[in-house]
């Protein structure tokens, strides 16, 4: 579920770093105005409780597998939807550090995925829809359960449009979908479930916990109208830079295309294959995206093989050379190093 | 040593290394962070056909790392640890990319596995360096350099409280979790039901553990903030390590030195 730099575009990382950066300065704004300074110890001891829980394994009935928690939703529950976000992110920010779990450059997405979705939509779109009122058990894992699992979906979701978004992979959308959502289903109910048993267990031993932080907070829950605009405005934005990243500077094959036809785009031959091509335009996800047309490409490809060997022959020997040398810099400046220290 | 120790263990050293004494560690953090930024960007940049370019990026860990005195094995094998997640994804560009962009020796070689190899050197170069700065600069210097970067008190403060007690809270999940494996012979305990009593009473203590925490805090006149003494000054050393990294991480943004390496050595020795 955390992506890495290497599957990111800059531009795609770059305005999901910025959506994050406007989700955390607004969060902060908002835990300073309506939480007392007692949050900031709870704060801080709950992200590091996160890890801790995560070292503890169970085993999932019926496969022999084991999960353990993964701590969005309940935190969500715990310290309403500001601070769980804020929490949430330094979480990540120390999972990129020091697991290398998610790059730093994806940490705007990693962040987008896995705080905004339980903070501001699973936690007061659906938890605090359906637990409400006299608090039962039956109301608490039915909540908890189903948050996670939206949740997750939608997390997962921003996954795929994110990775295909950046262009480096050649999974079709499809395809991808089909791939993350049913697995990401199975994770969202393992999740689910474990936050409802511990969240129960909670209810039992301490309920004025699960009341805590958010009897201090009055705007804890974010305005159905504000979640709007906020997602309209993330579509809007890395749509404009996305299609204007990708019409200005042609991607990948198409680029390779250009620089050895001289073409933009390969024409067709008349007749259905046109028909056809057309017809894949008007349905396909990102139509002009370089994960497709890669058969019509291979044929003129080919015809221009020899001058690409010559360019090829010539990247492998200097890559070589040039690994060479850095290592060499490398060891040399180790056994200086060790000679000194 | 079971896999959650190893975690523990591996904080640990990254945290140990970070205190270390060496030339780089000594550069200001916003100067690393700042070169780092520059790095990432360069190596993502690139088309996603790009594998011969991506080679010269390979100096800066390898000028760093022993500069450093980070040992080269405990990198390695964290990077190991982490590589499935990119061959998971990118294992799908060969399958669905079959295009002959060359050939070699007769072996045609498909777009696919080209976009492949450049997936996995990003994946391993972003990753080495990311880990990189940490352990040059530490948690406590990344955070300073974010504050004065902008980023809100409340995030700044939350991030270092979160790593200040990571280490007391994870070595009790260890605790909690060697006694229990102690005590289930074989399966026994370890289900959800035994699990999520376990974390429920680690959630409480860790709540008991915040009061008391924030009450020493209040004997100490906590109002809310951290005044922290943290001596930042930009030399110029840690200018020109910026300038000069920056400087050539773009150069090789723009000139793809292998292939004119290759091509100078093809016309020597045709």
């Amino acid at each position: 579920m955390h992506m890495a730099d290497a599957l990111l575009s800059p531009t795609v990382g770059g305005v999901m770093w910025a959506a994050s950066a406007t989700g955390i300065a607004y969060c902060s704004k908002k835990v300073k105005e309506h939480l007392d300074e007692r949050a900031v110890p709870l704060m801080g001891v709950l992200g590091a409780f996160v890890f801790a829980a995560q070292m503890i394994n169970f085993t999932i009935p019926g496969t022999g597998s084991s999960g353990h928690l993964g701590g969005g939703m309940l935190l969500a529950i715990l310290l309403g939807p500001h601070a769980a976000f804020l929490v949430i992110a330094s979480v990540l920010v120390v999972q990129a550090l020091f697991f290398a779990d998610g790059g730093l450059l994806a940490l705007g997405c990693n962040i987008f995925n896995l705080g905004f979705f339980p903070a501001f939509i699973g936690y007061p779109l659906i938890y605090r829809k359906i637990v409400t009122g006299d608090v039962t058990r039956a109301k608490l894992v039915m909540g908890s359960t189903l948050a996670a699992v939206a949740s997750l979906q939608l997390g997962a979701l921003g996954v795929v449009i994110e990775t295909l978004a950046s262009g480096i992979t050649e999974l079709p959308f499809s395809t991808f979908v089909m791939f993350m959502q049913p697995i990401h289903l199975a994770i969202g109910l393992v999740e689910g479930i474990v936050t409802a048993a511990v969240v129960s267990f909670v209810w039992e031993a301490n309920p004025d916990m699960l009341g805590g932080l958010q009897g201090k907070a009055p705007a804890g829950v974010m305005p159905r109208k504000a979640i709007l605009a906020a997602l309209l405005a993330v579509a809007v934005i890395t749509g404009g830079v996305i299609s204007w990243y990708a019409s200005s500077h042609p991607d990948g094959l198409e680029w390779s295309i250009a620089k050895v036809s001289g073409k933009e785009e390969l024409e067709s031959p008349d007749g259905i294959h046109s028909q056809l091509a057309s017809l894949q335009d008007k349905i396909a996800f990102l139509p002009d995206y370089s994960f497709r047309n890669t058969a019509e490409a291979a044929e003129s490809l080919q015809g221009d093989a020899s001058s690409r060997l010559g360019t090829s022959v010539s990247g492998i020997l200097g890559g070589s050379v040039v690994l060479c040398l850095a290592f060499l810099v490398g060891f040399i400046l180790k056994k200086f190093a060790v000679k000194n220290g | 040593m079971s896999e959650i120790a190893r975690s523990l263990h591996e904080l640990n050293a990254m945290d140990t290394l970070a205190g270390k004494d060496s030339p780089v560690h000594r550069i200001d953090p916003r100067a690393k962070v700042i070169t780092f930024v520059v790095f990432a960007g360069c190596v993502v940049s690139f088309r996603k056909y790009e594998v011969s370019a991506l080679l010269p990026y390979f100096l800066f860990p390898a000028v760093i790392l022993p500069l450093g005195r980070i040992p080269m094995g405990f990198l390695a094998r964290k990077v190991l640890l982490v590589l499935p997640i990119a061959v998971l994804i990118g294992i799908f560009n060969p399958i669905f990319d079959r295009t002959v962009l060359f050939s070699v020796a007769g072996l045609g070689v498909s777009g696919g596995m080209v976009s492949f190899t450049s997936i996995l050197l990003r994946f391993v170069l972003t990753v080495v360096a990311a880990l990189m700065l940490v352990a040059v600069t530490g948690f406590n210097g990344i955070c300073a350099t974010l504050e004065r970067f902008g980023v809100p008190r409340a995030f700044s403060v939350q991030l270092m409280m979160l790593y200040r007690y990571l280490f007391v809270l994870t070595a009790e999940g260890v605790r909690m979790s060697r006694a229990r494996e102690l005590r289930s012979v074989g399966r026994a305990g370890t289900g959800l039901r035994d699990f999520s009593a376990l974390i429920g009473h680690l959630l409480l203590r860790t709540w008991h553990r915040a009061q008391r925490i924030h009450m020493a805090m209040l004997s100490r006149c906590f109002r809310g903030e951290f005044f922290l003494r943290r001596p930042m000054r930009l030399g110029s050393a840690d200018i020109v390590f910026t300038l000069a990294w920056s400087s050539a991480f773009i150069v090789m943004r723009l000139v793809n030195m292998p292939q004119a390496v290759g091509r100078f050595l093809l016309e020597v020795f045709p």
